[in-house]
């Protein structure tokens, strides 16, 4: 029988969480509850005596000082309403597990196998009504997708008494462990309609060729002497599809694409990626000598210094944090730190980096079916990344929120991590790995269940009516946290030969990679953990159950191998070998049930063949009034959500463990001005640094994506250069998120979102060589649609550019806070009326035309000489200019510094005094220089666009003269006011 | 002869290898030890004069924050380090670590017996929050990690950091035998006096570590270890401040102490 402890605190003491939750209730949904107590449960389904059950109610779940716990009985008291929120049967309960843990150190034995604990949280809610409660269960509480709830008035409890009020979630479901035959010898429309059924994600040309495969002669042949039927089993079509998918193969960015300019000129372009992409980094490769591995490995690695290389790589988790933002969101932080762990031999993560895309919070629209309001996306995000981070020990050090109304039909949730290995252990090349035929498949970490099956085809789809609540995972840090510890051990003592992580795809997509280097594997499915029982043997190979890594293990290794992995409670399984046969193997119980020719697996997938047309849109040119007085608009544009101070999130994460920051996501004299890149020194030490910073301006793409993508790498680029990082030791990451680009029946506009998609690369090849910045990672998300019941919602094109530098002194890199009164306020970079897409037309309903433009040519010689300056000690502050305009940086230097300015922008030469105050021309900055220095400085940046505009002042006011006289006077305090409110939250 | 630390690693300890380089820099031979392995051969914990439990979230804070480690300190070392301490060597937890410290009661130690008087828990705000505090050392403490000391600034990166004692008994106790060894204060060097955020998390009387009455064992929740160098600073780029950073004196001081009585 299953026993449940009830932990409260008592009611004469405060509860912080439940105050906590009271005020969010009240800001979120409008609901004010006289009082909120939580209470957690644990219920303890193991065979436990009544002697072990009171001793772990007292030593372990019960905190002697603050808490009191009962046994089988409630202790909720004082409330009206009742709310229970438990886990679904089979969602990973963390807290559930290590509880396990913790019962059984307490009692000194081991639970039996199936023996568990669950945890639910009671929420006793006073002074709300019935419909109120119920409001609070579904929009705050609980996820129907992975949660169950229960709700009980005070008189209903009456008559329940103690009795648990949730089912225990045990899983019952048994898949069919049969293994089917799929005869593909059918119609177009059949084929189709098949792939749908299936959640395959194919589409007819490719349904088509896998068809045409098994009816070859070769592949008949090989079929009958391996003993399988003619057709595909299910597992077999199972596996073409995940390794198929878009979010393996890349599809449209490997595409032959007919393009049509604006022009009306018509090219073909053989391939986004080849073209632009590694076209950019095989161009720039002949002027650095620094590339370590790219592209081909979890993550792209480059030189550090003479002891150590740096791996970098970021990661998308939009639609699984659509559905549960919690849970997606954490499964993808932590899913990016195992491409780390799993780059090279196995990197130590040492940042991360997190950028979030949503609808605004105060939407006050209809929510489509399905979706979730943006503000409870927004805090699940938010808490899945924090959680994912701190629990893992890795800094946040740098990260951006995005808002745009058309986030609403999918956030964006781009996680980024950096990691460092040694360049050889044992005198072995790190960056270089390779399974052997004969090495051990062995699987490490968490098990498997029907978490996450389908993840790959799903998000390689729209969101729809019928997408999988199985996509949806949850992360469980501490799981991957000890498999991490082991990993640098085995590592270190040299006990495999290839690792890698168990993302998108599961063992399919790992083993299927790995399986390339020796030329095939065998792998015996009924050998993998499972957490519970009945998973069909397919579903074990594409589960994407996570905190789960794949080794190679030399056979004389086995035995230290899983002997460590024992030591440190990491679970390990032998589930194969890697063989040369050509094939990869599936066995089930002795039965071979899949034996797929790597060749066809891994090139058999038919090249796509699309068309790209530009259809210019019909831009209105911004309507703009030149009001006198413009401090009432400067303090609007700070409050704007995209400008906001976003410090009370940001505070969340920890931005220092592993001790090695050296600037801070907020720095001056209250530590709460905006930072432009994070440094860290990660070998302590040593003066070399790390810098990295992020570019994502959606907002330009609606008036052209090329220069959205050219803004996007420069504002990257420009926030590394203020803090001192040099031209050419700069890194890039393109991660791409897209709507559908290919034409078809929903997608009628697919022509001219490929061809925005091409002018995003045309963009992104240029500037990068011109700055000489190599891409060594990236990634694409290619279908970021909402479509339910004739509502669609395309997301703005978005590309987040993040760039990494690195930094030969770390002393010697600047904060963008202004340091002491008398010093010279400079702008850095021309101004132009370059209001288009910008956040003060924004704020006025506009979109307006003149989109900001890059000249990488004349910004890179500014860069160089800038960083060179910032290198001399010429430069006391550095902030660069972004959204909302050389105004905003202006404001954010002088508050963060505690001084003013009075400042005069006639220098700039602009007619409109509101384009010199919020236009987001790009590749400019806000230098302050010491007195003594102004001089050398001068004579440093002179020729590269250098205005003086006036002085850091002893007084707090800023203060701006235009060509209306003085148009902004304003308070520090005022000005900082406005700008933290907004998101103060 | 060398001062040897013994730096517990393991299950979601997160600051072991920053916290074994404030010892290796303060002068001393840091080891970082899997608890499994310390479990396995607990002997082992002889050869070390100081131990600590570094910052993280051991087992995902899951249950409690430092609940499972404690108790598994507790079941399967808690002779050997009682018998550490009664050795009359240091014990150091750092946040993660304070909170295990004082939940399998090596703090505050009124009589030699592990027990559990005083907790950490949810801060005020229910937030885990990342922000350099104001730290004053209480001057009549006998915390040898803190000789030398007045004040400090370092980072508090908790959401369970507020400390509670049983009763005023317990309070009143610590207090008498200067085993408050820290408190939040304001940039000025005043009391906190419970207000927000000089004292981060609502800990009763300002409470940001304590001791001992040996002044041996000693646990915080902020992390001194992660202002090692000057450009740990939130302002080291609009201060003048030393070369090293003001947390490696709580490690120095450890040393010498070990260097002098131990070795």
């Amino acid at each position: 029988m299953a026993e449940r402890i009830e932990v409260a605190i008592p009611a004469d003491r405060p509860d912080p969480a439940g105050d906590a939750l009271a005020s969010r209730l009240a800001e979120d949904l409008g609901i004010r509850a006289e009082a909120i107590r939580i209470l957690h449960v644990y219920t303890i389904n193991a065979d436990l005596s009544g002697e072990e059950l009171e001793r772990v109610r007292v030593e372990l779940f019960t905190d002697p000082v603050i808490e009191e716990s009962a046994l089988n009985r409630s202790l909720a008291r004082n409330y009206d309403y009742l709310i229970e929120v438990g886990f679904r049967p089979g969602v990973t309960d963390n807290v559930g597990k290590s509880s396990v843990v913790g019962i059984q150190d307490t009692l000194g034995r081991k639970l039996a196998e199936g023996e568990a604990v669950y945890k639910s949280t009671q929420y006793a809610l006073k002074g709300v009504n019935e419909a109120e409660a119920r409001r609070i269960a579904r929009r705050a509480l609980a996820n129907d997708l992975i949660e169950q709830w229960a709700l009980k008035s005070r008189e209903e409890m009456g008559v329940h008494g103690d009795a648990p009020l949730l089912d225990l979630p045990i899983v019952t479901d048994r898949s069919d462990p049969v293994i089917h035959e799929i005869n593909l010898e059918r119609a177009d429309e059949a084929l189709a309609a098949l792939s749908r059924e299936m959640t395959l994600a194919l589409d007819v040309d490719e349904m088509r060729a896998i068809r045409d495969h098994y009816r070859d002669g070769t592949t008949a042949a090989h079929r009958r002497g391996a003993g399988l039927p003619p057709h595909p089993t299910d597992i077999e079509l199972e596996i073409i599809a995940q390794t198929w998918s878009e979010h393996c193969k890349h599809k449209i960015f490997s595409a032959l694409i007919e393009y049509t300019d604006a022009e009306g000129k018509t090219r073909t372009i053989d391939g986004l990626f080849k073209t632009f992409v590694k076209g950019a980094t095989d161009d720039v490769a002949k002027r650095i000598d620094w590339l370590v591995s790219v592209f081909h490995d979890n993550a792209g690695i480059i030189r550090f210094d003479e002891q150590f290389n740096f791996a970098l790589k970021a990661e998308t988790h939009n639609s699984p944090s659509a559905l549960d933002p919690y849970g997606g969101a954490m499964t993808g932080i932590v899913g990016v730190n195992r491409d780390i762990l799993g780059a090279g031999l196995g990197c130590k993560c040492i940042f991360n980096t997190d950028v979030f895309c949503f609808a605004t919070p105060y939407f006050d629209g209809t929510i489509p079916e399905r979706l979730l309001h943006p503000r409870r996306v927004l805090r699940g995000v938010h808490a899945g990344v924090r959680d994912g981070g701190n629990e893992s020990g890795i800094p946040t050090i740098n990260g951006a929120i995005v808002f745009h109304e058309r986030f609403l039909g999918k956030p964006l949730v781009f996680c980024g991590t950096g990691g460092l290995i040694p360049r050889t252990i044992n005198g072995r090349p790190t960056e270089t790995k390779e399974a052997r035929p004969g090495d051990l498949i062995v699987m490490t970490g968490g098990r498997i269940g029907k978490d996450g099956i389908h993840g790959a085809t799903f998000s390689s789809e729209e969101l729809h009516e019928g997408s999988p609540a199985t996509a949806v995972q949850i992360g469980d840090p501490i799981t991957q946290r000890k498999m991490a510890d082991f990993l640098f051990e085995a590592r270190d003592l040299g006990l495999y030969s290839s690792i890698t992580d168990n993302g998108a795809g599961g063992l399919s997509s790992s083993l299927g990679e790995m399986a390339r280097d020796p030329g095939g594997a065998r792998i015996h499915l009924d050998k993998a953990p499972l957490k519970y029982p009945g998973l069909a043997p397919w579903e074990i190979f594409l589960s994407e159950a996570q905190e789960r890594m794949s080794f190679a293990v030399p056979p004389e290794h086995i035995d230290a191998f899983l002997d460590l992995a024992a030591r440190r409670e990491v679970e390990a399984t032998v589930l194969g070998e890697f063989t040369d046969s050509g094939y990869l193997e599936c066995f089930h119980e002795g039965k071979r049930i899949a034996s797929l020719s790597m060749d066809f697996l891994h090139d058999g997938v038919p090249r796509m063949r699309l068309k790209a047309k530009i259809e210019p849109p019909a831009l209105r040119p911004e309507v703009i009034v030149e009001d006198t007085d413009l401090t009432a608009e400067l303090k609007a544009v700070l409050g704007a959500l995209n400008v906001a101070s976003k410090e009370s999130f940001v505070r969340m994460y920890d931005h220092e463990v592993q001790g090695q920051s050296v600037l801070k996501p907020f720095q001056g004299a209250d530590h709460d001005g905006p930072g432009n890149a994070g440094v860290i020194r990660p070998v302590p030490g040593s003066r070399k640094g790390i810098a990295v910073a992020c570019g994502i301006t959606p907002r330009y793409s609606d008036i052209d994506t090329y220069h959205m993508m050219a803004c996007s790498i420069d504002e990257a680029v420009r926030n590394l250069v203020a803090v001192g990082a040099k031209m050419g030791a700069i890194a890039g990451l393109d991660n791409f998120c897209w709507p559908d680009p290919v034409e078809s029946e929903k997608t009628p506009d697919g022509r001219h979102k490929l061809a925005q998609l091409v002018r995003t690369c045309e963009a992104l090849y240029e500037v990068c060589t011109a700055y000489d910045i190599p891409l060594i990672s990236g990634k694409d998300s290619m279908k970021n649609d909402y479509s339910i019941g004739g509502t669609r919602i395309s997301i703005p094109h978005t590309v987040l550019f993040t760039a990494a530098a690195i930094i030969d002194d770390v002393e010697k890199v600047v904060s963008m806070d202004v340091k002491r009164p008398g010093d010279a306020v400079y702008v850095l970079g021309e101004t132009r009326d370059e209001l288009g897409g910008s956040e003060y037309l924004a704020l006025h309903g506009q979109l307006g035309v003149n989109v900001p433009r890059v000249n990488p040519v004349v910004a890179r010689a500014r860069y160089s000489a800038l960083s060179r300056a910032i290198a001399e000690g010429l430069v006391a502050s550095c902030h660069d200019c972004s959204d909302g305009g050389l105004a905003v940086a202006l404001a954010e230097s002088a508050f963060a510094g505690g001084f003013g300015m009075k400042l005069d922008l006639a220098p700039l030469g602009l007619e409109s005094s509101i384009a010199a105050l919020f236009s987001e021309s790009q590749s400019r900055f806000v230098v302050t220089v010491p007195r003594g220095k102004s001089e050398a400085f001068e004579q440093q940046l002179n020729g590269h666009g250098l205005f003086r505009i006036g002085d850091v002042v002893d007084d707090e006011r800023l203060r701006i003269t235009c060509r209306k006289g003085l148009q902004v006077d304003a308070s520090l305090a005022e000005l900082k006011a406005a700008w933290q409110k907004p998101l103060g939250w | 002869m060398d001062v040897h630390a013994l730096i517990l690693t393991g299950f979601g300890i997160n600051c072991e290898a920053e916290t074994g380089n404030a010892f290796e820099r303060a002068g001393a031979k840091a080891k970082l030890v899997h608890l499994n392995d310390l479990a396995a051969d607990p002997a082992m914990l002889r050869a070390f004069h100081i131990l600590a439990v570094p910052g993280g979230f051991s087992f995902g804070d899951d249950v409690a924050s430092g609940r499972i480690l404690a108790n598994r300190l507790r079941y399967r070392l808690g002779g050997a380090i009682k018998g550490f301490v009664d050795d009359g060597k240091l014990v150091v937890g750092i946040c993660n670590g304070f909170q295990v410290l004082v939940k399998m009661g090596i703090l505050p130690l009124f009589d030699g017996d592990f027990a559990q008087e005083t907790t950490l828990t949810h801060n005020d705000s229910s937030r885990f929050e990342d922000r350099w505090v104001h730290l004053k050392k209480e001057p009549a403490t006998p915390c040898v990690w803190l000789k030398n000391m007045d004040s400090l600034e370092a980072p508090i990166r908790h959401g369970e950091g507020k400390f509670i004692p049983r009763d005023d008994t317990v309070l009143e106790r610590l207090k008498a035998n200067g085993q408050i060894a820290l408190r939040y204060a304001t940039a000025e060097g005043a009391p906190a006096r419970g207000a927000y955020p000089a004292n981060p998390n609502g800990s009763v009387d300002d409470i940001a570590g304590i001791c001992d009455p040996s002044g041996r064992v000693f646990g915080l929740m902020p992390h001194p270890e992660a202002f090692i160098d000057r450009t740990n600073h939130p302002r080291w780029t609009r201060e003048e401040l030393p070369e090293e950073g003001a947390g490696l004196q709580l490690f120095r001081n450890a040393v010498a102490y070990a260097a002098k009585k131990l070795v």
